[in-house]
């Protein structure tokens, strides 16, 4: 007897979607195609104005395709009757950490999504200990988020997002405003998640160091899917990139020096380790 | 300036008084102010001074602090304080200069009055910093959850009331860097008269309107993607319940009020 | 025209439970035509400290001298003095008001008493300076424009007083990475060209490194390093210690030189590296 095997269908699948703003105006997404499996981990870039803001508020129905489709875990988000379900699946964290908190309690805060999904009282209380428990935020419940740092507040949301026990995580430029050790929390946390949990996360950024930690990478341009691929596949086209009004990480571009200059290091590194074995490689055959 | 006002801060604790149900805190708050007003003579404002500081004791926040929350009231005070020695009629003439006559009656209005007002901003600076404004807010909302039988949006207005209170701190820190952004081009916020100094604000409050709308919109988004949809099937985390301290701090409020009243008769 | 710091201390709302001192006894020389970056971690009080260099901020103790004259002594024009050093703070466009780009650079020209053609010839300069097209752009809304436009545009507002020492508070918070570079860019041409004195504020190695001329690391409300950004980048271990990175290409020198091999201490920008790796490679490596 064989087993049929079958691919999983995707956790999300954007289906040709076209977002358009206003009626004439050039379209926000422009017919994107883009499935993401149960447990992946997508990066997506692109400049400000990309569309990629647009692409994420289509994940959770905040934004309703032109065109085309989207489905969270399998549901239209066009059928009103499966706003709340999608929502509660598809939880997003946005920019600017002082706009999406609520309470002036953290932990307050973080119990408002269950609250607004009619949970019992003492389950509430159980999942909102766990989801502060997950961003290690346990100390900070009575604090008042005005007296956080970035990270610690982005924490918070991603807590708040979590305790609704969602099965994918958005993150819409969550690092922007935030300084190096806050950036580094949030991205620690999320990786965590989905290392541990089996967390899906869309992770929408214009920093290159935290694609790089992503399990594929998508590139925006106006609207439209520019390049896909590996973390190292798209960040060994330098040139591509640049053209795309966007950078690499530090170490892709030390390698396009490095070939420029005629040392055939690989082209795809990614990080200093990774570049210091190169050339130790290329000094022993020497 | 702005960080001098104490009234609206919490000051988180766990004193007994944090401890109060913040319904019992918030109708206790009403019935002290209630209570001042019906004072008649010294003897009901020193019981109303003893009351306040020994909740101001049990909650373990320092005199002094409470009354920094006074000081932004300091002209309001000297203005009513003057107005009503000049103006408050009276009898026994102490002194007189032209028309204006200082009577005893006037004074001793004076000082109830002023002594009111002050009594009446610790005590709500009390109830503030000894219960943190989600507890106020859902006190309210539930004290006048009754009202919702006539349609009264309760939950909406106990919704924005903790928005509000959620934004000050990021609203007052927002006034303060614009403001200095404007100073550091020159602008100029504290000379001129009145005309101008008007419109020296249009550089600050323009900006912070605009600010102010881009949250509101931002939030609207979040709370939408976290399921937001208004107060129907909505639960809460924190379930009030009374306990033996709101009946012991409802004994007090009681016996104060009935020696205030018993004052009150004595005065006749 | 330099600028003194002596034994700053800054502590905000002292006396009540919040008190909190932001800078501690901190002793800082400017001088001029310096590019000087302010580099710490945040709350390490490099933001208050800047506020007290045109005296938006009142020092607990010690004083600031601009060019020999006391910012808080009786007596000084501290309006005058924030003509002189011109402040931009972090997002600067929130701070855009009125109803034009042009009006809104304006702004502080008008503030200065200029008369009206000397204001105009100011705003057209600083749209030059930070690349706005004032003949297309002057007149838009200041909403019509993009982040990265937003952003030029304030600090044009601060130009346009034609300050003689200019202070950036994290000038590149939140923008894509070309709006970053052209920022950079445009402040690094500014003080190449126009010889005034640039103090940056970031958390970015990266930015500053190829930029600066000195780099102040400031921890806890104290100055931690002062030096070349050559001398700075030598404390890796401290750096990370303070929450602070130090620039990739200086990572991948310093793993190399454990590693035998001869990358030159001085190497800290990606090309310079890149040349010292080449030259190493070049000759016989040992791994």
């Amino acid at each position: 007897m064989t087993i049929q095997q079958s691919a999983p269908s995707p956790k999300v699948s954007v289906e040709d979607a076209v977002f358009t703003y206003q009626e004439d105006a050039a379209p926000a997404v422009d017919h994107v195609t883009l499935p993401i499996a149960p447990g992946e981990f997508v990066a997506v870039l692109g400049h400000n104005g990309s569309g990629k803001s647009s692409l994420a508020k289509l994940l959770n129905a905040l934004h309703l395709p032109t065109q085309g489709a989207v489905y969270v875990c399998g549901m239209d988000t066009r059928q009103e009757a499966l706003l709340w379900d999608i929502r509660q699946r598809a939880g997003m964290v946005f920019q600017n950490p002082d706009n999406q908190l609520v309470s002036t309690i953290v932990e307050e805060d973080v119990a408002f999504g269950l609250e607004n999904l009619g949970v019992p009282p003492p389950q509430i209380r159980e999942r909102v200990d766990a989801a502060l428990a997950a961003v290690q935020m346990s100390d900070y419940r009575a604090a008042a988020p005005h007296m956080l740092s970035g990270g610690q507040k982005q924490r918070v949301a991603i807590a708040g997002v979590l305790a609704m026990a969602p099965e994918i995580m958005i993150l819409d430029e969550a690092t922007a405003m935030l300084d190096p050790s806050g950036r580094r929390e949030v991205l620690d946390t999320m990786c965590t998640l989905h290392r541990e949990r089996g967390m899906t996360v869309v992770w929408i950024t214009h920093a290159m160091d935290e694609a790089a930690v992503a399990q594929r990478v998508v590139v925006l341009q106006a609207g439209r899917v520019a390049l896909t691929g590996t973390p190292r596949q798209v960040f060994a086209q330098v040139e591509r990139m640049r053209a795309l009004k966007l950078d690499v990480p530090p170490m892709a571009e030390m390698a396009r020096l490095l070939r420029a200059r005629g040392v055939p290091v690989a082209a795809d590194v990614l990080t200093v380790e990774e570049m210091v074995e190169e050339v130790c490689r290329l000094s022993s055959k020497t | 300036m702005l960080r001098d006002i104490t009234l609206g801060q919490y000051h988180p604790g766990d004193s007994c008084v944090h401890r109060l149900d913040p319904r019992t805190k918030l109708v206790l708050t009403i019935a002290y102010i209630a209570a001042v007003f019906l004072v008649r003579g010294f003897v009901g404002y020193a019981l109303a001074a003893a009351f306040l500081l020994g909740a101001t004791r049990l909650a373990t926040i320092s005199v002094r602090f409470l009354l920094k929350g006074v000081k932004p009231l300091v002209m309001i005070l000297a203005f009513t304080f003057v107005l009503n020695v000049l103006f408050a009629p009276g009898e026994t003439v102490w002194l007189t200069w032209g028309a204006l006559r200082v009577t005893r009656e006037g004074v001793l209005t004076a000082l109830y009055f002023s002594l009111r007002l002050v009594f009446l901003v610790m005590g709500t600076s009390l109830l503030t910093l000894t219960t943190s404004p989600v507890a106020l807010t859902d006190a309210m909302e539930r004290l006048l959850s009754p009202l919702r039988a006539v349609r009264f949006p309760v939950h909406e207005l106990a919704m924005m009331m903790s928005i509000a209170l959620r934004f000050i701190p990021t609203l007052l820190e927002e006034t303060d860097k614009i403001m200095k952004a404007q100073m550091a081009r020159g602008a100029d916020f504290e000379s001129g008269n009145l005309l101008r100094r008007a419109r020296a604000m249009v550089p600050l409050l323009v900006p912070l309107f605009v600010s102010a709308f881009q949250r509101a919109a931002e939030l609207a988004m979040a709370m939408e993607a976290r399921c937001y949809r208004g107060g129907t099937h909505r639960t809460r985390m924190k379930v009030l319940r009374y306990t033996r301290l709101d009946g012991v701090a409802a004994a007090c409020m009681a016996l104060l009020i009935a020696l205030i009243a018993l004052e009150g008769r004595l005065y006749g | 025209m330099p600028i003194v710091i002596e034994n700053l201390t800054h502590t905000y709302m002292p006396g009540s439970p919040f008190q909190a001192t932001a800078v501690h006894d901190v002793s800082l020389t400017v001088g001029d035509g310096e590019f000087l970056g302010l580099i710490g971690h945040t709350g390490s009080g490099k933001s208050t400290l800047v506020q007290h260099l045109n005296g938006l901020l009142r020092p607990t103790a010690g004083r600031v001298l601009v060019d020999g004259v006391d910012v808080f002594a009786k007596g000084t024009d501290r309006r005058a003095i924030r003509h002189k050093v011109g402040l931009v703070f972090q997002y600067p466009e929130h701070q855009l008001f009125d109803e034009t780009v042009a009006k809104d650079i304006a702004f502080g020209p008008h503030n200065m008493g200029l008369d009206k053609e000397h204001v105009e010839a100011r705003v057209l300069q600083a749209c030059q300076w930070v690349g706005i097209d004032y003949q297309a752009l002057g007149d838009r809304s200041i909403y019509e424009l993009s982040g990265g436009q937003m952003r030029r545009v304030a600090i044009a507002g601060v130009l346009a007083m034609q300050p003689q020492v200019l202070v950036l508070d994290e000038p590149t918070a939140g923008l894509d990475p070309r709006g970053r570079e052209d920022i950079l860019t445009m402040v690094q041409r500014l003080h190449a060209e126009q010889a005034i004195t640039v103090i940056m504020v970031s958390h970015s190695m990266e930015d500053v490194a190829r930029l600066v001329n000195r780099i102040v690391v400031m921890n806890k409300g104290r100055v931690a390093m002062d030096g070349a950004p050559r001398q700075i980048f030598t404390r890796g271990e401290e750096l990370r210690a303070m929450g602070l990175d130090v620039p990739e290409a200086v990572r991948l020198a310093d793993a190399l030189r454990a590693r035998g091999f001869a990358i030159p201490p001085e190497a800290c920008l990606p090309e310079e590296v890149c040349a010292a790796v080449a030259q190493a490679l070049g000759e016989v490596g040992a791994c």
